[in-house]
């Protein structure tokens, strides 16, 4: 994910510092990778040398420094235009499965067995995200973040469907 | 947990086609078990087989310690009556009757009195959220409602078996979502076991186990693998979507 338009998304309701930025990353993009402080830091030196971002103020109340940024109107113009492009329509992990598939049936492996074993590893990790998004805790991002998953791995295991369907066919072309 | 509901060895065929070739299959009290599997694959004949619906030609069924199998029509239909729910894809309401009626009328056969019966039947209908249908007739419910409608009156005569084929099949999303949540609520609260079937792998995510039927036999279970590689997260989730219990 483009942690820099993260960056200058969250930005965009006010000034904030960045342990702050790390902190509402991880909180309100509940389904993403935790990103590290360092990465956040060395980001935020970017955006301010290419003019997206600019000091607001430097906090010292007691603590460390905290230097806290705002967003330039250059910043503001960039994630406004981010927002309205839309993302490479990506294949996912469809490709890793297929390259699997093929591999199984050149090495002379049972493909079936194999598409089997993926069914009950993708099945484990659905029932996971089913517990998340039917925890009455959870919140409506986690639990969009869990359809979102859910969604994803259920496109993988109709293709994987469609392919134990496709065997034979397959089978003749590959080997 | 001894097992409530055990297959071995049943066949069945319909004319010249085998539906079921020889399968096995015991399902624990209190599990939630998905029948998954292609088109004609023979899944729902299985199921019919479990909930005493149809007799094998061959093998056994057993439920507790009642074979099934060797149990004539109508005794089979009072084993149903007294100890299984059961839910469809369409509801399968009577259409004349209001949703009401349609849990009490099931409860009045099995011997309750006629107010104890609508009491229940009013309960239950609040309990799946759907408590404004009870004077409305199936033709003035939507999907969803009509669903609802159909696990309160599966679950309303406490079965300890609940059979469900396909019971949000014909629902969108959400309400499919709220459906199988207030039965499998229902279900899990009660301790009683539920035996799904289903073509939608979301919907099969909801159970504690899935088996796979293919030609009239089950899949061997696979081995519970580690993702390949370095064991690290999938798919990007895991670090901030763990703290799963149940």
């Amino acid at each position: 994910m483009s942690i820099p338009h993260i960056l200058l998304g969250l930005l965009t309701e006010r000034p904030k510092h960045g342990y702050e930025l790390k902190r509402e990353h991880d909180e309100r993009l509940p389904g993403a990778k935790p990103v590290a402080y360092g990465q956040v830091y060395s980001t935020l030196q970017r955006l301010e040398r290419d003019g997206l971002v600019a000091v607001a103020e430097t906090l010292s109340d007691g603590g460390p420094e905290r230097t806290v940024y705002r967003l330039t109107d250059k910043g503001r113009e960039r994630i406004r235009s981010w927002l309205s492009e839309v993302e490479p329509p990506a294949p996912y992990v469809t490709g890793a499965l297929f390259t699997r598939l093929v591999l199984a049936l050149i090495a002379g492996e049972d493909p079936q067995r194999y598409l089997d074993r993926q069914r009950a590893a993708h099945l484990a990790r659905m029932r996971e995200l089913t517990a998340v998004k039917t925890d009455p805790a959870r919140t409506t991002a986690r639990l969009l973040a869990a359809d979102h998953a859910l969604l994803h791995l259920d496109a993988d295991l109709r293709w994987m469907e469609l392919a134990a369907r496709r065997l034979a066919d397959l089978t003749k072309e590959i080997t | 947990m001894p097992p409530v509901l055990e297959a071995r060895d049943i066949a069945k065929s319909f004319g010249p086609t085998p539906a079921l070739r020889g399968l096995s299959l015991t399902i624990d009290a209190g599990e939630v078990v998905a029948i998954t599997g292609p088109s004609g694959s023979g899944k729902s004949t299985l199921l019919h087989c479990l909930a005493g619906i149809i007799r094998p030609d061959a093998g056994e069924v057993r439920f507790g310690g009642t074979r099934l199998d060797r149990l004539d029509e109508e005794a089979r239909t009072r084993l149903r009556r007294d100890n299984f729910g059961v839910v469809l894809q369409f509801g399968h309401l009577v259409p004349e009757l209001t949703a009401a009626e349609n849990i009490a009328l099931p409860l009045m056969l099995a011997g309750a009195e006629r107010e104890a019966a609508h009491t229940a039947a009013a309960e239950w209908l609040d309990r799946v959220g759907a408590g404004e249908c009870a004077r409305l007739r199936p033709g003035d419910l939507s999907g969803g409602q009509i669903q609802r409608v159909a696990v309160a009156r599966a679950l309303a005569g406490e079965p300890s078996v609940i059979f469900a084929d396909e019971p949000t099949g014909a629902l969108d999303t959400i309400a499919g979502e709220q459906v199988l949540a207030q039965l499998l609520g229902a279900v899990r609260s009660r301790r009683a076991t539920l035996v799904l079937v289903t073509h939608d792998n979301q919907v099969a995510a909801y159970a504690d186990r899935e088996v796979i039927v293919r030609d009239g036999r089950l899949v061997d279970p696979v081995e519970p693998a580690g993702p390949a590689g370095t064991g690290g997260p999938p798919w990007g989730m895991d670090a901030t979507l763990p703290e799963v219990t149940r």
